[in-house]
């Protein structure tokens, strides 16, 4: 399915602010995006609620691979949001470097 | 650099793609697809599905409980999650996976030399490999009165085999009852089913629980004579009645009668006649091989299939379900389907072009109109040479046989109380030995628990035959880090078919997660992601003088990837190791260790000062009380712990709530020493023999917030009167006359109860403080990650212990002491050294302008108003 909305976008100033391994919630648009830089290299964003029981997830443990719900410690992809443990998925999206600086986009 | 996939374009023709075409929606239809999807056939194939049922794809086992259910849908009600259980894959999936569905729509012919079929809605669909799993339909006897016309049957008469035809079941009961009540009485809701076999009990069942009187005819004897021999039969007979169902067997229907073109009763081939509202004809069912045949392909019974699931006269069509015909065989429950569903992908996608289907064994689990039914090979003993063994009750409705043949069981059949089925289909299914003492293979004889047969079962046992979900299954999902039975039924769909395996999946999870007896290498490695025991591990890290948790990753993790499950175990083993000079990298700690205070279930923290023994002050109270109006804390409680907890602290503000109570933090969010409960002791109290307050404060200002594999909770008590607790705790002292201590060891009362055992008794304040830090550094050092002392002690022995840590038997008391102590000196508080943010963003909240269902606040003064 093709979106017809406009995607958002938004520069969220330097990717410093999000310490090597960790994530950090962040605001696009109306959404919460969590955002994890992994200590393997690159960025994803996720939505930063966990469709399990509404934990944080840019609070929870993250490998190359997955984030660790805090609360119930549900595994969801970061590349795609597709739970591996048996919660439902969690929306994906695009976060990216430009210059330094943090992007994400929805949609 | 970007790592987002790109969505691919709607589904429109690729023509790069192979295409596949498939008739029939139903269960080995669908499941074919996802066999192919799981192979990465979505990428090679431009996939169409016709269907000539207008929905998605429906679990075709739950009509009965559709039927049975008032609403008409299918809700699961074991299943809290509320989720429609009715569809196994509803529109959406087939739109994600880029599969074009044509929901509606009948194929009537398929032209095998242009590659296309043709569908009723004039559609032409070009293929390059086409499946058939048009699967079967009800069968109608011949029998005057049954049809209305060539193609209508006369109304009141229903099959029993799609949502359609259960949903018109419910519609005309429904109608039945609102006609009635306008005029008269329930009198006559009373419906005919002719055939007793599986389906006809299902549909009776499903009748009765909407009250209507249920008449079941049956040619002979024996009810579901397909699964069951005469006995069997009897108990589920006797059960069936006790239900209230009217049974006639040994006796045929020769006429449907009608009233005014409606069912009005059946006429008996003795000539008698019974009055009913409505007739559900369960006489068989017949494969759907019509376009099969008028498209030239070899049928018989079904259509005919090689090894691979082709048709014996076209390379390019596939069959699978219970339209196809293999070796004989024609199937007509779901397990069989699913191995042919494999097989087929295989060959289809190429992944294992040589792979072959060579029929299925039949084991049958099922609910007949709530009872459970097992049935596997033979029904009878066949040979004067075969062992039977054979338990009835009854009274209990329960019938039990197996048939033995040199040995190897060849047949067995549960009525009532299926237990033992996991156990028997192993047997059955790997010919395996059998008990000498035979009726062990149907009743636990003395106390072998049912949770260790879960446990011993071979992993590629099925457990869930609707789904083919097996033991192994199931494991590998608790070890990927599903934490309870739902999560793996959700996972895997265990128990979402027909439901009968529910208490064995939750066997078999319960047994995986709590690791009884489960023979796993990876159980013992200290963490999942290294495959290293704690020994090992630890002399690696110091061989190659690894201190941070990268690096251990990186040189001792396979491809070296950091590992999520394994970042927090390592992280502590490290700060115990190198108490000086580990590298803190916090992406490796917990949330708690992040930001030293414990999440809560709204994402706020929960904060619990230091209050050493349990002794508090005025000032002290005061303050709290100062922090607490401020911060405008939702609850301050008093913890099981001896302490006081400020909860629903929003991680924003716990370095302003650490300020200004000017507490030292009680470490209650960590994996470290917590709390040492007191009693009043010598100073007050008549009876006490030892002063339990200040060595517990003592205790705790020496070895507070150490970091350990677990939890580390203590108590003193000032005499064997034991206020305190002490016997359960990971280290508990009591004071006896004469000026001693005795310590107990490995106590518990918190998930698991344990008395402690006695580690030594000693004679002053110090030698006390002495001992239990020796014994908590050898726990530190010895003990797997998550082990608490209550596992700990009985797994090292009380014996070893004494000799290590009170006899010095190994020589390493001063340095286990010396450790302890470079531990102690270097202790910092978080909540002082953390004032200033460790890491950029360490206290921004996680859920940015979400409002969250907050813990409820409560103040001791309008606790009528608020309660939960
Ligand atoms: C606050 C407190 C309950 C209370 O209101 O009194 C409490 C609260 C929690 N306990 Fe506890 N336990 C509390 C005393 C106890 C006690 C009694 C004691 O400490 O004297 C026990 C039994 C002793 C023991 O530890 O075995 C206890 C046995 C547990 C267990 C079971 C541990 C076990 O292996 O048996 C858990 C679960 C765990 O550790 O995985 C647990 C886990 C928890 C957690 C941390 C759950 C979690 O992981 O988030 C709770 C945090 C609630 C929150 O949101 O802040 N809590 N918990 C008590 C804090 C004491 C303190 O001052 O530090
Ligand atoms: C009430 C009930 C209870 C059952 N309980 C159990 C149980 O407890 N355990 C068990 O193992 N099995 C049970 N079964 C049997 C199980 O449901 C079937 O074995 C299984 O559904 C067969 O799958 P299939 O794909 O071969 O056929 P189906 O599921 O019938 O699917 C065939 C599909 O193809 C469609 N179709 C046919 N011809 C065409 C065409 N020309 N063009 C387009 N579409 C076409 C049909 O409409 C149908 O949707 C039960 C069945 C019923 C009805
Ligand atoms: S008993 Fe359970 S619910 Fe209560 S505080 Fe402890 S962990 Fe939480
Ligand atoms: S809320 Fe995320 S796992 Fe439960």
């Amino acid at each position: 399915m093709s979106s017809t909305e406009e995607a958002v976008e938004a520069r969220l100033g330097p990717v410093d602010q999000i310490p090597v391994g960790e994530g950090r919630a962040f605001l696009v648009g109306d959404e919460p995006v969590a955002v994890f830089r992994p200590r393997s290299g690159g960025l994803h964003a996720l939505r930063a609620i966990c469709p399990h029981r509404g934990g944080p997830l840019a609070d929870g443990l993250v490998d190359g691979e997955v984030v660790m719900c805090p609360l119930h410690n549900h595994q969801f992809s970061l590349v795609d949001g597709s739970c591996a443990t048996g919660a439902d998925d969690v929306a994906a999206y695009t976060a990216t470097e430009e210059d330094g600086e943090l992007v994400v986009r929805l949609g | 650099m970007t790592q987002t996939a790109e969505r691919p374009e709607t589904e429109q023709e690729n023509p790069s793609k192979t295409r596949l075409v498939v008739v029939g929606n139903g269960m080995s239809g669908a499941r074919a697809l996802e066999e192919i999807l799981a192979r990465g056939g979505g990428d090679t194939f431009a996939i169409e599905v016709f269907g000539d049922e207008p929905y998605g794809n429906y679990n075709r086992i739950l009509l009965s409980e559709v039927l049975a259910n008032a609403a008409g849908e299918a809700v699961d009600n074991e299943d809290a999650d509320g989720e429609d259980e009715l569809y196994l894959n509803p529109l959406d999936w087939y739109d994600e996976n880029g599969i074009t569905l044509h929901a509606g729509v009948r194929i009537v012919r398929i032209d095998r030399h242009a590659k296309v079929v043709y569908g009723d809605d004039g559609s032409v669909t070009p293929y390059d490999t086409l499946v058939l799993a048009t699967g079967s339909r009800s069968f109608f006897p011949p029998m005057e009165g049954m049809w209305a016309s060539k193609t209508e049957l006369t109304p009141g008469v229903f099959g029993f085999r799609s949502l359609d035809d259960a949903t018109s079941m419910l519609a005309h009961i429904a109608g039945d009852a609102a006609q009635r009540s306008s005029t008269l009485e329930k009198e006559h809701r009373t419906a005919v089913v002719i055939g007793g076999g599986l389906l006809g009990l299902e549909a009776a069942a499903g009748l009765q629980a909407h009250g209507v009187a249920v008449h079941v005819v049956h040619p002979t004897e024996v009810l579901m004579n397909q699964q069951l021999e005469a006995e069997a039969s009897k108990v589920l007979r006797s059960k069936l009645e006790d239900m209230g169902m009217h049974l006639h067997l040994g006796v045929k229907t020769n006429e449907i009668l009608t009233d005014e073109g409606r069912v009005s009763g059946v006429r008996f081939t003795d000539g008698s006649d019974l009055a009913c509202d409505m007739v559900v004809v369960t006489a068989g069912i017949r494969p759907n091989i019509g376009l099969a045949m008028v498209s030239g392909l070899e049928t018989q019974r079904a259509i005919v299939v090689d090894d691979k699931l082709r048709s014996v006269d076209d390379d390019s069509i596939f069959v699978v379900g219970e339209c196809a015909q293999h070796r004989g065989e024609v199937y007509g429950v779901v397990g069989p389907l699913w191995e042919q569903a494999a097989v087929l992908a295989d060959v289809v996608t190429g992944s294992n072009p040589h792979a072959e289907y060579h029929g299925s064994r039949l084991a049958t689990k099922l609910k007949v109109a709530g009872v459970d039914v097992a049935q596997m090979g033979v029904k009878v003993p066949e040979r004067s040479s075969d062992e039977f063994v054979q338990f009835s009750e009854t009274g209990r409705g329960v019938y039990q046989t197996v048939v033995i043949r040199d040995g190897t069981l060849i047949g067995a059949t549960l009525v009532g109380d299926v237990s033992k089925v996991a156990a028997l289909t192993q047997a059955f299914d790997s010919r395996s030995a059998l008990p000498e003492e035979r009726i062990k293979l149907l009743f636990d004889l003395g106390s072998a628990a049912d949770a260790a047969s879960a446990a011993d079962l071979p992993d590629d046992t099925q457990i869930c035959n609707c789904n083919g979900v097996s033991k192994g299954d199931l494991v590998a999902c608790v070890h990927d880090g599903a934490e309870s039975v739902s999560a793996c039924m959700a996972a895997t769909r265990a128990g979402k078919g027909c439901g009968s395996c529910k208490g064995l999946v939750k066997e078999v999870v319960e047994a995986a997660l709590g690791g009884a007896g489960a023979e796993d290498p990876a159980e013992h490695y200290y963490v999942p992601g290294i495959p290293l025991d704690k020994p090992t591990l630890m002399a690696e890290i110091r061989s190659r003088g690894l201190k941070s948790v990268s690096s251990v990753f990186a040189e001792l993790a396979p491809d070296g990837k950091d590992h999520v499950g394994s970042k927090m175990g390592l992280t502590a083993l490290l700060r115990m190791m190198w108490p000086d000079d580990h590298v803190d990298e916090r992406d490796g700690r917990f949330i708690n260790d992040r930001v030293h205070a414990n999440i809560q279930r709204d994402g706020t923290f929960s904060v619990v000062p230091r209050m050493s023994g349990g002794v508090t002050s005025p000032d002290q109270l005061r303050r709290i009380a100062d922090v607490a109006d401020k911060h405008e804390i939702p609850m301050v409680k008093l913890t099981g712990g001896q302490r006081i907890d400020l909860l629903g602290v929003p991680k924003e503000k716990l370095q302003e709530v650490w300020a200004d109570l000017d507490m030292p933090s009680g470490w209650a969010y960590g994996k470290s020493f917590r709390t040492v409960k007191t009693c009043v002791g010598t100073d007050f109290c008549r009876f006490g023999l030892g002063d339990s307050t200040t060595l517990g404060i003592d205790m705790e200002e020496r070895y507070k917030g150490i970091e350990g594999p677990a939890k580390m909770k203590l108590a003193v008590s000032g005499c064997p009167r034991n206020c305190a607790e002490s016997m359960v705790k990971d280290v508990g002292l009591v004071a006896i006359e004469g000026g001693q201590w005795q310590i107990y060891v490995g106590g518990a009362a918190g998930a698991t109860i344990r008395k402690g055992d006695i580690l030594a008794t000693v004679d002053s304040h110090d030698e006390a403080l002495r001992i239990t830090g020796r014994f908590l550094q050898y726990y530190r050092e010895n003990a797997n990650w998550l082990e608490r002392t209550y596992d700990f002690v009985p797994r090292m022995g009380l014996d070893h212990l004494i000799g290590v840590i009170v006899d010095d038997a190994e020589g390493i008391a001063d340095e286990l002491d010396a450790r302890m102590q470079e531990t102690v000196d270097r202790y910092a508080d978080p909540w002082a050294t953390d004032q200033t943010e460790a890491t950029p963003g360490q206290f921004h909240d996680a859920l940015p302008l979400v409002p969250l269902p907050q813990v409820p606040i409560r103040t001791s003064s309008s606790r009528e108003g608020v309660s939960s």
